[in-house]
């Protein structure tokens, strides 16, 4: 039983229920005969059995349900009179396709049941006249005959044979009722006796109408399996809204418990703790009962690709294998249909776009034949699904030389945006990179509104690449949409929940590290997490509120949103909650901050932060960039140049100088150990590459102390190929369009200007660069990307 | 507006009207409307929402915008100290309450009594209520629920 397919077992549960159904409704007929609405409802259902168990091949089955059918459909055309007799062969023919059914389920095949004596019964009914005048004793006899073997057997068989009888019991026993209860009182006699004849009969009545041999074969061979419930019996249908008012009520019992667990916190009352203790325990597994019933695995989703990946494969004469990880893995069936085209999206692009065609591997040393994984894990109380495929990969510096073309994002924003960030502006609208337009893909329409409906059900996405290498794209889900763990806040005196989904890690300041790691460029405040810049965002300032947190405390929420990271200011953290999302009014909607609204565990209300709308409003700058970059793109650089922010470092004698920040890629801090030396050079291992690495001091002829343990490293980075300058001290961010310039420079130097009430050295960047890397701007040419070799291009999404 | 016109929508507001105090007026809504009657509760305020929209309450569970009442219909803040009513009413299913100053009587209304708002009432609150009923040595101001709780 084991061994059977997910397909037979469907179809046993659906025919067991369709059988119940039958017999209540031929039994109904003989009371109505001319219902044609019940003739068409048994017709469809034998017509049913019939077409599936064709295309599972027992044929036996197709025999019985044929000859039935036709003889419903003759009834139900009229051509035939429904008599009791006829009743009840097809009330036989219902009795054999179930010991059929029992067969099939107890061991995979039709058995030795034996059908042809129903089909003779069956055409005979048909050619008979339809004034049959001795219905009574034709049906009477092989239930007296059944009824007999059936009892001689029993006490016979061994224990094994008892319980196969009493499990295989229990579903017509079931049923016994329906039909007495549908047709309640005046029944003629022979109906009377048929009418439970068949379920008595049922449970051995499988070789009834034939071969009583027979019988011993099934019942015996499943001795051992059954143990386990039989499949009918195993599971039920239930309503799917049923199950989402269970969800509801589970979140509301998930608050309640929060708001007892809360109070009860601050008793002393031993008992009532235990007894919360219980009901939080009890709760949590309800909760997770009630949401394992909407589960479903993602094979489910998942089982269809094979043939899209094949079909699409041959269509663009790719070989393509794909192989799936964790398909068990499971989720929400709403949030399964919401990801089952973003998905079928993803998959047919790393075939389209991704993997190479077979000549075009081999050239690059890889297998001809590709290979698609499809990986699905849990993670965190989320589930992360990967299409990851071993093709060309993407190329940032074409993703961002295309977002640059489109006037999607500013060349010097681009230059200070990670490679990472580069490749997550695929899924900008209007972004496709496809030099052709396929009948697959590359309309630009797709990766945007596959991260759409990702973010329509709470979800993130987001793309790594590794150029001739290949791209795997991430999705996270929350396993379930109503209730989701958040992180909550305060601010201005109010809570706030953020969805944990968004959140990745939380800063906490003193007040005496928050006056020199909170920095400011041009206004805007950054903090500098490991290095890298990250922009601030105060809630107070979004909201319109004003902090009550004097202190100089910064507490940051770092927070990913489109595949850009920035800190949420906040005033204080309160904990993790489980939270159930509420809707709000049509009035709130309207703002585009909130997400909805929740109740917290001591019953107040707090609104749950829409991080994707926050990060949108909030960096606001980058957008209303990009739109200038438009009118702005064929102004003059110089004066460009006039509004860059700079960068302020000091590099030792007391002398500082700017470097335009928008070159700038990460502020990192490198042990002076891990310099090492190439000819007469110095480079330091910097994340898996070589990082040539240029002193300012002993460029720009300072001479500061270069005993320090730890060096202040600016790295720039340009096409791939990235530098190191080394500083002495990082001071500032400034906003260099006040600054008065003057001609004074000395090499190295653009001049110098007055910033920040000192006289500061301007930098050359690219002669600094070219001191540490004479090499580095000799291949591409930086601002025309298109120079990059063509073997990094032959990417796209 | 003749007195014909307003006095149409009347026929339709006649029988019971649930009655409040907002700033030294007496405002009616349809009892058919009126879900609960709450004292002051704990609210969540909306940052950036409209004015009018006074916060969130936690109605056994249920998340419900309170609308304050006073600020839709252009009257003064009510004064430190005193709390506000909560009236909460169900428009198409969804519930939304109102603040008021204080909770008055169930009255029936006769729409013989019916005027069309004065012409000196101010734009704001012209757009909100719907006429006068004169009763004994007061006027009954008909509130037009669905535009007060629309901001």
């Amino acid at each position: 039983m084991d061994g059977l397919d997910d397909i037979v077992e469907e179809f046993l549960v659906e025919s067991h229920e369709n059988l119940d159904q039958l017999d209540a409704d031929l039994v109904a007929l003989e009371q109505e005969p001319d219902s044609r609405e019940r003739l068409s409802s048994i017709f469809r259902t034998i017509h049913t059995i019939k077409g599936t168990s064709g295309f599972l091949a027992f044929h036996r089955l197709e025999e019985v349900t044929h000859v039935g059918e036709n003889m419903l459909s003759r009834l139900r055309d009229g051509a035939l009179e429904l008599t009791p007799q006829r009743t009840s062969v097809l009330l036989q023919m219902v009795d054999t396709v179930r010991s059929l059914l029992a067969s099939i389920e107890a061991n995979g095949g039709e058995g030795s049941v034996d059908v042809s004596a129903v089909v003779a019964g069956i055409s005979a009914a048909m050619e008979d006249a339809p004034a049959e005048p001795a219905p009574a004793p034709v049906p009477a006899e092989p239930v007296a005959a059944a009824k007999a073997p059936a009892r001689k057997r029993a006490p016979k068989k061994a224990a094994a044979t008892k319980a196969a009888e009493a499990t295989a019991d229990t579903a017509p026993a079931a049923e016994v009722p329906a039909p007495a209860a549908e047709v309640p009182a005046p029944r003629p006699a022979p109906v009377a006796e048929s009418a439970p004849e068949p379920e008595a009969a049922a449970p051995d009545g499988d070789a009834v109408p034939a071969a009583p041999d027979g019988d011993a074969v099934p019942a015996a061979e499943s001795g051992t399996g059954q143990t386990r419930r039989a499949v009918a019996d195993s599971t039920i249908r239930v309503d799917v809204d049923l199950l989402d008012e269970l969800m509801l009520l589970v979140g509301e019992l998930v608050l309640t418990r929060n708001q007892i667990v809360q109070y009860v916190g601050r008793s002393t009352d031993t008992d009532l703790v235990r007894a919360s203790q219980r009901l939080n325990l009890i709760a949590s597994e309800l909760q997770e009962g009630v949401m394992k019933t909407r589960m479903q695995p993602i094979d489910h989703i998942w089982s269809k690709l094979p043939r899209v990946v094949r079909d699409l494969g041959l269509q663009l004469e790719k070989s393509i294998r794909l192989e799936m990880e964790g398909r068990d893995t499971e989720l929400d069936k709403t949030l399964l249909e919401a990801v089952k085209d973003p998905l079928t999206h993803l998959v047919r692009n790393s075939v389209d776009h991704g993997i190479e065609d077979a000549d075009a591997r081999v050239r690059a040393g890889k297998p001809a034949e590709g290979v698609l994984t499809l990986r699905a894990r849990h993670e965190s109380g989320q589930v992360v699904v990967e299409v990851a495929d071993d093709g060309a990969g993407i190329d940032p510096a074409r993703i961002g030389a295309k977002a640059v073309e489109r006037g999607l994002v500013t060349a010097e924003a681009l230059a200070r945006m990670s490679p990472q960030d580069i490749l997550q502006m695929v899924f900008l609208p209007g972004f496709s990179t496809a030099a052709k337009v396929t009948n697959v893909s590359g309309r630009g329409v797709g990766m945007d509104v596959v991260k759409t409906n990702i973010e329509s059900i709470g979800g993130t996405i987001e793309v790594e690449s590794v150029p001739g290498r290949g791209t795997c794209t991430r999705l996270r889900i929350p396993l379930t949409l109503a209730i989701v763990p958040a992180l909550t806040v305060e601010c201005a005196g109010d809570r706030y929940a953020i969805p944990q989904i968004s959140l990745q890690e939380l800063v906490s300041l003193d007040a005496e590290k928050a006056a020199n790691a909170v920095e400011e460029v041009g206004g805007a405040p950054v903090y500098r997490l490991r290095g890298e810049l990250l922009p601030l965002v105060r809630l107070t300032d979004v909201l319109g509120l004003t902090s009550d947190r004097h202190d100089g405390h910064v507490v940051i929420a770092v927070l990913r949103s489109e595949g850009r990271r920035f800190g949420l200011v906040v005033d204080r953290v309160i904990n993790t909650e489980e939270i159930v999302v509420k809707a709000v009014g049509g009035q709130l909607k309207a703002i585009g901050l909130y997400s909805g609204a929740t109740v917290l565990g001591d019953g107040t209300v707090a609104l749950i932060l829409d991080v994707q709308a926050l990060a949108r409003r909030a960096l606001r700058t980058e957008t209303s960039e990009r739109q200038e970059s438009r009118t702005a793109a064929l102004q003059a650089a110089a004066t460009d140049a006039e509004r860059q922010r700079m960068l302020l470092a000091a590099i030792g004698g007391g002398r500082r100088v700017a470097i335009p920040l928008d070159t700038v890629t990460r502020l990192e801090q490198v042990r002076t150990e891990s310099v090492e030396r190439v000819g007469n050079r110095e480079v330091v291992q910097y994340r898996g590459a070589i990082l040539p690495i240029v002193r300012l001091d002993r460029h720009l002829g300072a001479f500061g102390d270069s005993e320090r343990e730890v060096l202040e490293v600016i790295v720039y980075t340009d096409h791939g190929r990235s530098v190191a300058i080394v500083v002495e001290e990082i001071l500032d961010i400034v906003d260099g369009e006040a600054a008065v310039r003057s001609d004074i420079d000395d090499m190295g130097l653009l001049g110098s200007a007055v910033l920040g009430d000192k006289v500061t050295e301007l930098l050359d960047v690219r002669a600094a660069i070219l001191a540490a890397d004479p090499a580095f701007y000799s291949a591409p040419v930086p601002g025309t990307p298109d120079g990059v070799p063509a073997s990094l291009l032959e990417v796209s999404l | 507006m003749t007195t014909a016109q307003a006095a149409r929508p009347a026929a339709a507001i006649g029988g019971q009207l649930a009655t409040f105090w907002l700033d030294g007026d007496l405002y009616g809504v349809e009892v058919a409307h009126v879900q609960e009657v709450l004292k002051s509760q704990g609210l969540t305020r909306v940052p950036l929402a409209p004015a009018a929209v006074a916060g969130l309450i936690n109605l056994r569970g249920q998340v419900v915008t309170a609308i304050e009442l006073r600020e839709r219909l252009g009257r003064p803040s009510r004064p430190e100290g005193t709390d506000a009513v909560v009236i909460v009413v169900r428009l198409h299913g969804e519930a939304v309450s109102l603040l008021v100053d204080a909770i008055a009587d169930v009255v029936d209304v006769d729409p013989a009594d019916f005027e069309a708002p004065p012409d000196t009432l101010a734009g704001q609150a012209r757009d909100l209520i719907r006429g006068a009923f004169k009763l004994d040595g007061q006027l009954l101001l008909a509130l037009d629920v669905h535009k007060a709780v629309s901001p």
